[in-house]
């Protein structure tokens, strides 16, 4: 207990003291990304959620084409106004899956009778099960899904106009 | 008039505080003694003046005075009394003056009722608690001051956070900064003993009462709290390893050791520098743990406010109470003298193993609640969570109980390994029989940590009575009680917890009014959904008849809605027997009139907090003990003299 071990302490807190000032400091990141990007979808199977399109599993996504993964509730305002831009990635080609966040049929009947459907299928997700599993935090949020089933990428939040190209180079990338 | 009076009181305990500090470094610089009688009256006002601006908030509160803003955004005037009072310590700057408060009036006892310290170290002792509370003081008046006003006011409030509207509130807060704020009063012990160079045994004794009162209370603070949590958030958990529990537990795993090392420095007079560093860390894990719940630098399910500013003047204090107290450590302590040096097969060798088991679970929690800020500050985000602390805390703990089971039987400087071998031969024989008998009712069922467990906690609970063999029981001193009870406690709430997580069983379902729901031995009626109304509050009650073959009884989970802050709450139902507690959260309402449900039947999962209870009931008991030794030894030498 004598010397220079006398000091760790006070070294060992003078390491912490710039620690903590440099956690203070540093501006705050809100965004939680889903730690699956890079890695396979969950296994998942989803009634459908919609009367016209059928439901959704896991293994569907897969199919040896990227596709666009996008999590949306009719209740929820910011995905009614990303629907243009879904629209317009349906035109430019890409197949784009929907899960349904907390909703009900008819619900989502009415949401895409009014803001269009871009949607192969759409699955249920009635309690939020899968959105969880996925490690998606909220809606909108959309996953690029490459050609052999993993995430690629993960948005989060709507797909603004001026987002579009990057959504499609990522589509691209992912092949 | 009230918030003016009480801001008032405010600035003149700081600048007593200052006072204070001046007093007493010059009187004992400079031999002056008529500095030096002033110094313990300036302690008493400066406790006294706190405790008066601490009334008047808690006054403007009960009057919902919106004028001023911290009753505007922390209360409403249709909350019941008993928040509205509670309310004053459910927010950052009343917690604060709170704080303050807990400090100036500790600092008031040590002037009032210290006598077995020197009194120069006694003074430098007051020096030094004025220099913390300073630092306190400035950070209430200058960047959390609970007295602002607000023009025009608001017509009402905004109300509590409705997880606080409940009677957890009204004690656990209190309690918690008791303890954990009483511990400044060990570090000032320690930075005064460091300044006059006088640590020893008599040191020691005048330090035990405070740091057993603080612990006392800071357990008791914490025992509270993980009940509150346990009831009010409906997890059906009782301990989550969130960085603000763990900010409470580390000053009292640190208060623990400093416990038992202050035991040693007082009966044998070894443990010098190790004591003094335990009294430094111990108050310091306190306030590190109030820079991580006030900064937001960590999330955490106890959500307050992120103020860069408020952090960086916390961190300041920080930097200047503990890396001062650790520099002057560094530089004095080298010109304490060694202290009595013992045997391996020892008392003091087993309370040795003690400290540094405690010092390494506290190690091991420290790194844990700071590492996502570590690996943050290089980029990468990651969560440390319970699977971490149970693994690699849960071993340790349990070696820890074992220590506590065998050190009291152990003699002070040298014992006989052979002897001791003898005298734990029962509790060895009960280990065992636990793992022969668990293993065939129930093996394979539970894990590993809950097994061992319980076989810690039979086997240890049994020989925490020991050192009352064969002793008179009416002639054993009460701190001999007091220890003895207290390690029980840590035995009953060790069985609480293995209990709790092996034979827990939990049933998620939906079910709809008129169901009928079988688990664990339970039937659960459900009955039917009628809403209900509170004082400030609207709720969906659900009425179930539960019974195990005896009379129903009649529970009611509810969810309950607030309107101010709109928020919905889960008020989970409890019905506690003598062999555990039913757990019933009412969830949402799914598809078709059914209602999600979640049942836990917890056994025995109340011994945890009936041991903690029971610590500190020894803890009390101990303090007791020695205290009256003093004043019976007193009285004594009061009628030797006539």
């Amino acid at each position: 207990m004598r010397g220079w071990l006398i000091w760790t302490p006070f070294v060992l807190f003078l390491a912490f003291v710039g620690l903590f000032a440099s956690g203070l400091f540093k501006p705050d990141d809100h965004v939680i990304h889903s730690r699956l990007v890079g890695q396979n979808l969950p296994a998942f199977a989803l009634p459908p959620a919609a009367s016209d399109r059928p439901g959704l599993t896991s293994a569907q996504v897969a199919t040896g084409k990227p596709r666009l993964l996008n999590i949306f509730a009719s209740w929820c305002v910011p995905c009614a106004a990303e629907a243009p831009q879904l629209m317009a990635l349906r035109q430019a080609g890409v197949e784009i899956d929907a899960i349904a966040i907390r909703d009900a049929r008819p619900d989502v009947d009415r949401f895409l009778a009014r803001y269009g459907n871009p949607y192969a299928r759409i699955g249920l997700d009635a309690r939020s099960a899968v959105q969880i599993a996925l490690g998606s935090s909220g809606v909108p949020e959309s996953f690029v899904i490459d050609s052999k089933g993993r995430i690629a990428y993960q948005h989060i939040g709507d797909i603004r106009a001026d987002d579009v190209p990057m959504i499609l180079d990522r589509l691209k990338a992912a092949q | 008039m009230i918030a003016e009076a009480g801001l008032a009181a405010l600035w003149l305990a700081a600048a007593l505080a200052l006072l204070q500090l001046f007093l007493a470094f010059s009187g004992t610089k400079g031999g002056k003694d008529e500095l030096l009688g002033a110094v313990r009256p300036t302690a008493v006002a400066q406790g006294l003046l706190t405790a008066f601006a601490f009334g008047a908030l808690i006054t403007l509160f009960l009057r919902s005075d919106m004028s001023v803003l911290l009753v505007a955004t922390n209360s409403h005037s249709m909350k019941p009394w008993l928040y509205k009072f509670a309310g004053t310590w459910g927010n950052h700057e009343g917690s604060m003056l709170l704080w303050v408060t807990v400090m100036g009036v500790a600092g008031a006892a040590v002037a009032l009722f210290e006598r077995a310290l020197d009194r120069a170290t006694h003074m430098a002792t007051l020096g030094a608690q004025a220099a913390i509370s300073l630092g306190f003081y400035a950070f209430l008046l200058f960047s959390s001051n609970p007295f602002a006003r607000i023009d025009p006011p608001p017509p009402d409030g905004q109300g509590l956070n409705p997880l606080l509207q409940d009677p957890g509130l009204a004690f656990h807060p209190p309690t918690l900064y008791l303890g954990y704020v009483g511990l400044s009063v060990a570090f000032s012990f320690a930075v005064g003993a460091l300044l006059t160079r006088r640590v020893d045994a008599a040191f020691a004794r005048a330090m035990r009462p405070w740091v057993l009162a603080a612990w006392v209370l800071l357990t008791l603070g914490i025992t509270a709290g993980s009940y509150w949590a346990y009831y009010e958030l409906g997890w059906g958990g009782w301990w989550f390893w969130d960085p603000v529990e763990n900010a409470s537990l580390m000053p009292w795993l640190a208060a623990t050791a400093l416990l038992h090392s202050v035991t040693v420095l007082a009966t044998r007079d070894s443990l010098r520098a190790w004591t003094i560093m335990l009294a430094v860390v111990a108050f310091s894990m306190s306030m590190v743990g109030t820079f991580l719940v006030r900064s937001g630098i960590l999330t955490s399910v106890h959500a307050f406010a992120v103020d860069p500013e408020r952090g960086s003047f916390i961190l300041a204090l920080l930097a200047l109470y503990i890396g001062g107290a650790l520099a002057l450590f560094g530089w004095r302590i080298g010109s304490v003298k060694e202290g009595a040096l013992f045997q391996l097969a020892s008392r003091e060798s087993m309370l040795v193993v003690n400290n540094l088991l405690l010092s390494v679970i506290l190690g091991i929690v420290l790194i844990g609640t700071l590492y996502p800020l570590m690996t943050e500050a290089f980029g990468h985000k990651v969560s440390v969570g319970a699977p971490y602390f149970d693994r690699v805390a849960g071993p340790l703990a349990l070696a820890l109980m074992v220590a506590m089971a065998v050190g009291p039987l152990m003699r002070w400087r040298r014992d006989e390994l052979r002897l001791v071998g003898r005298r734990v031969a029962l509790p060895v024989l009960i280990a065992v029989l636990l793992v022969v008998a668990m293993s065939v009712f129930a093996a394979g069922r539970i894990g590993l940590l809950p097994f061992l467990g319980l076989v810690v906690a039979g086997s240890v609970g049994v020989a925490s009575l020991l050192p009352l063999w064969r002793r008179k029981l009416w002639r054993t001193p009460l701190f001999t009680w007091g220890m003895v009870i207290a390690h029980l406690g840590c035995a009953v709430s060790l069985a609480g917890m293995a209990s709790d997580s092996a034979f827990t069983t939990e049933k998620l379902i939906a079910a709809r009014p008129g169901d009928t729901i079988r688990t664990a031995g339970w039937t659960l009626r459900f009955v039917s959904i009628t809403p209900v109304a509170g004082d400030n509050w609207t709720a969906l009650q659900a009425d179930m008849q539960v019974d195990r073959g005896g009379a129903p009884v009649l529970i009611h989970p509810q969810s309950r809605f607030f309107a101010s802050p709109p928020t919905t709450t889960t008020e989970a139902a409890l019905l506690t027997r003598w062999n555990g507690q039913l757990y019933v959260v009412l969830g949402e309402e799914v598809e078709g009139g059914r209602w999600q449900l979640r049942v836990w039947w917890k056994p025995f999962v109340t011994l945890i907090w009936l041991g903690g209870g029971l610590i500190a009931l020894g803890g009390a008991l101990a303090l007791i003990g020695r205290e009256k030794r003093g004043w019976i030894g007193k009285w004594r030498a009061r009628r030797a003299e006539v």
